[in-house]
């Protein structure tokens, strides 16, 4: 009897630590990433001057001297991140009020379907689709020499932050206490006045939460940009110029480094700056998220 | 006066029919208690009277609600302005997530009613005078509605149907939230409110019933089994059913 009990205790004992174990090693290895990430990243800063690195204007990483400026990336980045928020945020909260609200059950259920399969879509896929046909048909409609543009780029990158942004809204419209509801319809409000008066306020956090997750998607990412944007490191003055993301840089540039040259160290530290920017978005969005009714 | 007429009223949940036959005529400026055990179709009954059972699907009725002589039943009535005029206080108080202020002026504005920042000011003062919240609350006005005590809520709850000036009252069990002073000093606020509107309220508490209406109908089952006066119910019940149900048989 009492062998049982304690080869039962022992049993607990080893399947704890083992679940410690792999819980530990995640954190360890997003550490090991992160050091290495610093420490390749901080390497361009003992030749390069933080300020020049941020705030030049010219990005020529293999000409001599090697010219390292990302501020036309930063901006590309921002410019097709801003495009693609303009675009989805509308589209994409509209889309959670009528599948919260509106939709009857049928058409609800294949709507959340059908978004969660734009979702599965593989951005290299999303990509291509929108290479032979979005970038033609920007080319023609905006008559210019090329449809590689920023523009493009924002449309194809606000169909991927659709799904996560219609997805998260439509959860905190749902959790919305249907008294509210009941009580706005008691007192003679029509369904829109509702909705816009008391559920979108109320789901306000939640929406924003939504909101900051699918720009946080779309700033990191890389495929789909890389073949639709042009890639030219010029800073950006319209929608209808070409562009090149932060990602897309170190994404194509990459394979054609030398390991230890500056233009390496540099990649890396453009690998930072995605890393704030992420971050900084990932939290606001956890506080939005988190934040307590007042 | 009448205010409200019923005419063999029917409802169906789909096939289940939740409703019998009712008919009941609810007097202007009084007290109407409407009492039986949980299940017999109270509630339902109560959202007839401002149409709120048709959001939920699958909902059937037949038969006549007549209020101030117009049938609440047809295809075209306007359901805005009936919720207007008829307005419910349900059985968790529901404040919007939205100030003081502007729980007892979303009415206003929702109905597109004529305000200036200074009539506004005085409607709220009113609505909240009438509850009797004033005192406590003109202070807090910007404060978050959640932030009130059960009891604050239910009145405010009152205090915004009392804005938009409806003139029925239906609450469904709105003290089964409330502690028993609370309860009390709610019951006081409906014997205040009665002088201006008519009142419907569904309850399981007899004591409640007894203590506050000025007419008592009796439901089981689906059925209006007896309606009548309070006094005569409590004290002189018609049907075997009822005076089971009040002397604590069942239910």
């Amino acid at each position: 009897m009492t062998k049982k009990i304690t080869l039962r205790k022992l049993k607990e004992f080893i399947i704890e630590k083992l679940i410690l174990l792999c819980g530990l090693a995640s954190i360890f290895f997003v550490m090991l990433i992160f050091i290495f990430l610093l420490k390749e990243g901080l390497a361009l800063f003992k030749t390069v001057k933080v300020s020049n690195f941020l705030l030049g204007k010219s990005w020529y990483p293999i000409s001599e001297p090697p010219e390292l400026g990302i501020l036309p990336l930063i901006l590309g980045s921002l410019l097709v991140t801003f495009g693609a928020a303009i675009i989805s945020v509308p589209i994409g909260v509209a889309c959670a009020v009528y599948i919260a609200e509106i939709a009857p059950g049928k058409v609800k259920e294949v709507l959340k379907a059908g978004i969660e399969l734009l979702a599965a879509i593989p951005s290299v896929v999303l990509g291509f689709i929108g290479m032979v046909t979005l970038v033609p048909w920007v080319k023609k409609v905006f008559n210019l020499p090329t449809g590689l543009t920023a523009l493009s780029g924002s449309i194809m990158l606000a169909f991927m932050a659709m799904p996560t942004i219609v997805s998260i809204a439509e959860d905190a419209l749902y959790s919305v206490p249907r008294s509210y509801k009941e009580g706005a319809f008691a007192l003679g409000a029509t369904h829109w006045q509702t909705i816009w008066r008391l559920l979108l306020p109320a789901a306000s956090s939640g929406i924003l939460a939504a909101v900051m997750l699918g720009i946080g998607r779309v700033i990191g990412e890389t495929m789909a940009v890389m073949m639709i944007t042009g890639n030219s490191a010029v800073i950006p003055q319209t929608f209808l110029a070409p562009v090149r993301t932060l990602t897309a840089t170190i994404a194509a540039e990459m394979g054609e480094t030398v390991v230890g040259s500056e233009h390496y160290f540099a990649l890396f530290a453009i690998g930072i700056v995605l890393f704030i920017i992420s971050f900084v978005i990932n939290v606001t969005a956890d506080l939005f998220l988190h934040r307590k009714p007042k | 006066m009448d205010k409200i007429q019923v005419k063999n009223l029917n409802l169906w949940y789909g096939n289940f029919q939740a409703l019998k036959n009712v008919s009941a005529t609810f007097a202007e400026k009084k007290i109407t208690a409407i009492i039986g055990p949980s299940g017999c179709g109270k509630s339902t009954f109560l959202r007839v009277l401002n149409r709120m059972n048709d959001l939920i699907e699958g909902v059937k009725t037949s038969g006549q609600v007549f209020i101030d002589g117009e049938n609440i039943l047809s295809q075209d009535v306007d359901l805005i302005a009936l919720r207007k005029k008829v307005g419910m206080v349900f059985q968790r108080p529901n404040p919007f997530p939205l100030s003081v202020y502007e729980n007892i002026a979303f009415g206003i504005k929702i109905h597109g009613l004529k305000y200036t920042k200074d009539t506004l000011d005085a409607i709220v003062e009113n609505s909240l005078r009438e509850v009797l919240l004033w005192d406590d609350l003109k202070d807090k006005l910007h404060r978050s509605a959640l932030s009130l005590s059960l009891e604050q809520k239910q009145r405010l709850c009152i205090a915004r149907l009392l804005a938009v000036k409806s003139d029925v009252v239906l609450m469904d069990e709105p003290c089964s939230a409330l502690d028993p002073q609370a309860t009390q000093r709610i019951e006081e606020l409906m014997r205040e409110l009665k002088k201006h509107y008519t009142i419907i309220i569904v309850t399981h508490n007899m004591q409640q019933a007894a203590r506050v209406s000025d007419d008592t109908g009796f439901m089981l089952l689906g059925e209006m089994i007896e309606f009548a006066d309070t006094h005569s119910i409590f004290t002189a019940p018609k049907d075997r059913r009822t005076e089971e149900y009040i002397t604590g048989r069942y239910g």
